[in-house]
């Protein structure tokens, strides 16, 4: 009984604290949630959405309080983790992985008063708008290099799971290593993970073995550059992060995700109240997307290929889908001098001609 | 000597470095679990084992150090495992996940400064002559004292548990704690060398994505492989001849299936992804199956012993 009193004594004394200090705090500060498919150790993709995640912080300080949860499994279970999150009272959520789409509008559809950001999906909704980055503008830099680069003409590429997004990239580096080098063949391995080290080295090393002396990867650890690295004469690319550890062999650049500005875009907008749901999709230009600095294993002639076709697709004056394009089985997809539309490349799910292997469907 | 673009050799060889970390953590979740102990928590104490050794092995610059370094830490972790259900007597199952969270975060903790550097590799070891043989020579003869010390641990787990006096107690004590401890053995102390040993192994298992198969250290690095090796203790009911086979049909199939699709192979790739679950359920099901009617596991498996 006693122990009940005093319990009951200090919950009102600390209620009466709570009361008091109140006025103390002008507002509450805006609660943003992030929802990570990996470790945010993971050295390139979610490393880099958490990287934004801190820079948030350090923009708007006291205003805003962020959560995260990483290592959240695509499916069922990201459902319960996007629900948790909108019950500790989250103000915005931004869910960051493609997998994640369905869970997204699934939860947004019970919480109408918590805004969701989608990361490289296509539904929306009221409270759900859907943003990504034209990693493909990238792939184009990084085919190009790696198509005048490779003596075996052989470029292997590690790919996660058959979506739109990933065949965008597969597309777009060969498009434009065949551009330099007609001769370059691709073989692409899937690997069903997007962060697995051991599987991608296999996978890495699977290439290689096989005659691959370039390795694009659309996964998110650096054990690909491991791999290439152990084997000597072959080159990797840094995937979402600069992944420069490994640099200047075997990583010769990268495609660096730079979502820092649009987070803080879009928790202003919430604090504001003027936030809707959007579908962004921005690249090279407005910054985005990031080339990470070409080592000095590449010769300079390549270097200035590359270079030159980033510049002309940050201004707009390339599309890295510039007709003519057939897909695989030889049908005509762009006519000459016709530009993909965003529709297409949202949803894009074949392989333009030359490539070899069918899609997993 | 090529079958459809993929070198044979080459594949072998690969096959058998890709197989050995779930070798060596399975191994030691055999025993432990031959002993009435379940240890879910394999893969904490494998990513444990694999940032202990990964930074041991960079401190030092040594990668022998490293291995050393790795069991000691799996082992560590199994300790407080086994203080949780041995000593304070908590349901194993919820304490082996608990394990598998902790090592996680422990993990990841240790490893902050770690990310991105290169590890000292550890040189393979070329056995004199018969490197040599054609063909079989460069598969089985040209790796690295890991391969060769979890395939040795394979016949010694065999012959302990067989063979020797103490294997006869450890087995007793897993099949009956009650009658072990009348007879006078001291089941909690077999239980804990139990489950130490399992606990070192998968720091060897571990260490060996980190040090040799990856190279390097990441969050998460074991990325489930415990939970495998766990599955595969299971399936192969309980003896050490066929979690070598389980094993390495896991690992070779995961390569193989890589490599063909590398290779272009006209199968599909939704096949070939699930093909070393399915290769290595089937073929661990039918051999236990047609062996024995019943199923083989310790009949105290995570029972709790209780000694009033």
């Amino acid at each position: 009984m006693k122990r009940r009193t005093l319990l009951t004594a200090a919950a009102a004394a600390s209620a009466l604290t709570l009361g008091l200090g109140a006025p103390a705090f002008a507002e509450d500060p805006t609660k943003v949630g992030f929802i990570y498919v990996g470790p945010v150790g993971d050295g390139g993709w979610t490393y880099e959405h958490d990287q934004a995640r801190l820079k948030v912080e350090a923009h708007f300080g006291d205003k805003v309080e962020t959560m995260f949860q990483e290592s959240v499994p695509e499916g069922a279970d990201a459902e319960r983790a996007i629900t948790q999150m909108a019950l500790s009272g989250a103000d915005i959520i931004f869910t960051t992985s493609f997998g994640y789409m369905d869970p997204t509008i699934n939860v947004a559809a019970k919480f109408p008063n918590v805004k969701f950001e989608h990361a490289t999906g296509y539904k929306t909704a009221d409270n759900v708008g859907v943003y990504s980055a034209r990693f493909y503008e990238g792939r184009a830099v990084q085919g190009t290099i790696a198509g005048m680069m490779t003596k075996t003409n052989k470029v292997g590429y590690i790919g996660s799971f058959p979506i739109p997004e990933v065949i965008r990239g597969i597309n777009a580096a060969y498009l434009h290593a065949k551009k330099v080098n007609p001769d370059v063949e691709f073989s692409v391995v899937w690997a069903y993970t997007w962060f697995d080290p051991a599987k991608e080295a296999d996978a890495a090393q699977a290439l290689i073995d096989q005659g691959a002396d370039v390795i694009l990867q659309h996964t998110d650890s650096t054990a690909p550059h491991a791999a290439a690295q152990k084997a000597g004469n072959v080159i990797t690319f840094g995937q979402a992060s600069d992944m420069s550890e490994y640099a200047p062999m075997p990583r010769v650049s990268s495609i660096i995700d730079n979502w820092a500005p649009y987070y803080i875009e879009r928790i202003q907008a919430v604090m504001d109240g003027t936030w809707e749901s959007d579908n962004t999709w921005d690249g090279i230009g407005p910054g985005m997307v990031g080339i990470g600095e070409i080592s000095d294993a590449v010769p300079e002639d390549v270097k200035a290929a590359a270079l030159e076709i980033k510049d002309k697709i940050a201004s707009g004056e390339y599309h890295p889908f510039t007709g003519p394009i057939n897909k695989q089985d030889g049908t005509p997809w762009l006519a000459e001098g016709e530009v993909a539309d965003d529709g297409t490349l949202a949803g894009m799910n074949f392989y333009v001609e030359g490539l070899t292997g069918e899609i997993p469907q | 000597m090529d079958f459809g673009g993929i070198n044979p050799v080459i594949l072998l060889a690969s096959l058998m470095v890709a197989s050995t970390p779930i070798l060596l953590a399975a191994l030691g979740e055999m025993v432990t679990e031959k002993s009435g102990v379940l240890n879910l928590g394999v893969e904490g104490m494998m990513i444990t084992g694999a940032v202990c050794g990964f930074i041991a092995a960079v401190e030092t610059g040594s990668p022998t150090l490293g291995f050393v370094a790795a069991a000691i830490g799996g082992m560590a972790l199994s300790m407080l495992f086994g203080l949780l259900t041995q000593v304070f007597l908590t349901t194993q199952v919820p304490a082996g996940l608990a394990l598998t969270l902790m090592g996680t975060g422990l993990a990841s903790l240790l490893g902050q400064n770690y990310v991105g550097i290169k590890p000292p590799s550890l040189p393979d070891l070329h056995v004199p002559l018969l490197q040599d043989i054609p063909f079989i020579g460069p598969v089985v003869f040209q790796h690295d004292a890991v391969v060769y010390l979890s395939l040795f641990a394979v016949v010694a787990v065999w012959a302990f548990l067989k063979y020797t006096r103490a294997g006869l107690v450890l087995r007793a004590v897993g099949e009956n704690h009650a009658a072990a401890h009348a007879l006078g053995y001291k089941v909690k102390l077999v239980r804990f060398a139990a489950i130490g040993f399992g606990g070192a192994m998968a720091g060897l298992g571990g260490a060996y994505i980190s040090l040799v198969r990856v190279p390097q250290w990441t969050d998460g690095i074991t990325a489930g492989i415990g939970w495998i090796a766990l599955a595969i203790v299971v399936f192969a009911s309980w003896r050490a001849g066929r979690v070598l086979i389980g094993a390495y049909l896991f690992g070779g199939i995961t390569v193989l299936q890589l490599n063909l699709q590398a290779a272009g192979a006209k199968v599909p790739v939704e096949l070939l992804s699930m093909s070393p679950f399915l290769a290595t359920i089937v073929v661990l099901v039918v051999i236990s199956a047609r062996r024995h009617g019943g199923t083989n596991a310790p009949a105290m498996l995570g029972r709790i012993f209780h000694t009033s």
